[in-house]
């Protein structure tokens, strides 16, 4: 049982209708394994279809062809087991901090002093026990990404699929929150699918990278990053290993961006 | 709906001397927001003034005529005087009450509703595609032709009133909560969706929250749009109300009165209009404050 993968994408395509009636894939034979505990990045150029592929783990989106499974079952609508980070502002503006921490526990049915005890730990996990009462728009970019990560982490999820979470936030910031991500997540040791288009980003967290080509995307080059952990994002980057795995990805990568400004041209 | 009290003072070109403590930059920003709001409502009693007066000689002067424009005075003690004594049917207080009861019945049943079918269709891509062309042919049709069919139908009553200020207001709302729930947030939606929410607990904890702004923006209109309806009722046919009062006032050539009536329900559909802006304050609590422009 524990050796069947967390997240398996076996041939799928994806194709969507343009609104002048055109069909065109995003997605073409792409076949994707991720273990369980395992933190999986995907990069590619703009626009290729990563985040598809998360749709389609999670049940939002539906594979045309080729099937989709997780921990062993073909997907069917949306798994519990799931967590999700998404690019956008997401929080519910309207909901102070907590509330919005609270959603996740209460939508799930949970009893609402057992489910606000777990928030007030959770926001006490990011550092931010002392923002229960603020509403969003009164935070930091930062600081609304910790509340997001709170939001799905208090669902204990064994999945987290994170859509460019981070791609807002200015570069220090985004370090700070690397190192959050790593210390939640060496916690739970859920498996991670991490989309970015940030070259260090993914090497900086991930055990695996995965390359895709420009749509329809397929998976172009997986590359494993023996870099040990505990990682130190803010030191990393200036490890040997790390930049000569970055200089090897970069050459994938950029041909790939290379062929897709060209075909957007 | 600002009010001077709210307005940012551009001080971005004032240069202070050196050595100028925060406390005394403080002191003068609040001075100059200060001689600010004095100045503008200055102004506005200002020109209220002057207007009335223009007004008032005009009228007694004879540049425009008195009977048919009246003037501020004449105006001011005939209200005074359908305040003490009422008209031959009610008094003045009964007539509003009237009023004010069809077009909160109307504003009541109306709003929710407009709210509740508009939520339900802006969930449901299949009904709204089969109810469009209803909408739109019974939204094409002017509401005040109603009236005459409402008041055959209900009579001249109380009811007749309701139903015309119930159709002008439920288009209104129910294409604004329509329209707000179409714009909610795609990826707030798919997050509360993964976090676990069933599709009614979409609906009422991320589709609702985020039509508000759309269905308040329709109820501050709404208000004024139900007392039209009462009153165009009224106008119709009816035993009493502000609607019926102007429009016996008319047969008499009581101009003043006529005024007196449009005074009145000037005061109350501001007053509604200031209750409503306090309720949605405290609804909207969590919404960023209107970013100040110069």
């Amino acid at each position: 049982m524990s050796d069947t993968p967390a997240i398996e994408l076996i041939n799928v395509s994806r194709r969507f209708l343009s609104p002048d009636g055109h069909a065109f894939s995003t997605l073409k034979d792409f076949s994707l394994t991720v273990r369980r505990g395992e933190f999986v990045a995907l990069v590619g150029p703009t626009g290729c279809g990563k985040s598809t592929t998360l749709n389609l783990i999670t049940g939002l989106g539906h594979p045309s062809s080729g099937q989709v499974k997780v921990f062993g079952k073909p997907v069917s609508g949306i798994d519990p087991r799931i967590g999700f980070t998404f690019q956008a502002d997401a929080l519910f503006p309207w909901r102070n901090v907590i509330d919005n921490v609270v959603a996740g526990p209460l939508f799930r049915g949970r009893a609402k002093a057992e489910a606000y005890d777990k928030a007030r730990d959770w926001l006490a996990r990011v550092g931010l026990a002392k923002f229960e009462r603020h509403y969003p728009h009164q935070l930091s970019g930062g600081m609304k990404k910790r509340v997001a990560l709170a939001q799905t982490f208090i669902n204990n999820p064994e999945i987290l699929l994170m859509d460019e979470p981070f791609s807002a936030l200015d570069v220090q910031t985004r370090v700070l929150m690397h190192e959050e991500l790593l210390r939640l997540w060496s916690e739970t040791g859920a498996a991670v699918v991490f989309v970015t288009h940030d070259l260090e980003e993914a090497i900086g967290l991930a055990d695996t990278v995965y390359v895709l080509t420009t749509r329809p995307a397929t998976i172009k080059s997986v590359h494993r990053i023996d870099i040990p952990r505990p990682r130190i994002i803010s030191e990393v980057r200036y490890d040997e290993t790390f930049i000569a795995i970055s200089r090897r990805i970069w050459a994938d990568l950029k041909e790939e961006v290379e062929a897709g400004t060209l075909a957007a041209a | 709906m600002s009010t001077a009290g709210t307005i940012a003072i551009n001080q971005s070109e004032i240069i202070y001397a050196p050595g100028t403590s925060d406390a005394e930059i403080e002191a003068a920003a609040i001075a100059a927001s200060r001689r600010h709001r004095l100045l503008v409502l200055a102004w506005r009693l200002g020109i209220l003034a002057a207007l009335l007066s223009l007004w008032e000689g005009a009228a007694r002067s004879g540049v425009i005529d008195a009977f048919f424009y009246s003037y501020p005075t004449a105006i001011a003690a005939r209200l005074c005087e359908l305040i003490v004594e009422g008209t031959d049917e009610a008094s003045l207080w009964y007539h509003l009450w009237l009023t004010m009861e069809e077009a909160i019945i109307g504003f009541f049943t109306g709003s929710a509703l407009g709210i509740v079918c508009g939520v339900a269709l802006g969930r449901n891509k299949l009904a709204a595609d089969i109810f469009a062309p209803y909408i739109k042919t019974l939204n094409a049709i002017p509401r005040v032709v109603l009236a005459p069919i409402f008041i055959l139908l209900l009579g001249f009553g109380l009811w007749s009133k309701v139903a015309l200020a119930f159709v002008m207001v439920f288009f209104v709302v129910f294409s604004n909560a329509f329209q707000g729930v179409r714009e909610a947030d795609r990826a707030m939606i798919a997050n509360a969706q993964i976090l676990g929410a069933k599709p009614w607990a979409v609906t009422t904890a991320v589709i609702i929250p985020s039509a508000m702004s759309w269905i308040f923006a329709s109820l501050h209109i709404s208000f004024s749009f139900a007392i039209v309806g009462a009153i165009v009722g009224e106008f119709v046919g009816a035993r009493y109300g502000i609607g019926f009062l102007i429009q016996e006032a008319r047969g008499v050539h009581d101009t003043a009165a006529m005024y007196a009536a449009i005074v009145l329900i000037v005061i109350v559909v501001l007053t509604a209009e200031w209750v409503m802006t306090r309720i949605e304050n405290r609804l909207a609590r969590w919404r960023p404050p209107p970013t100040q422009g110069h």
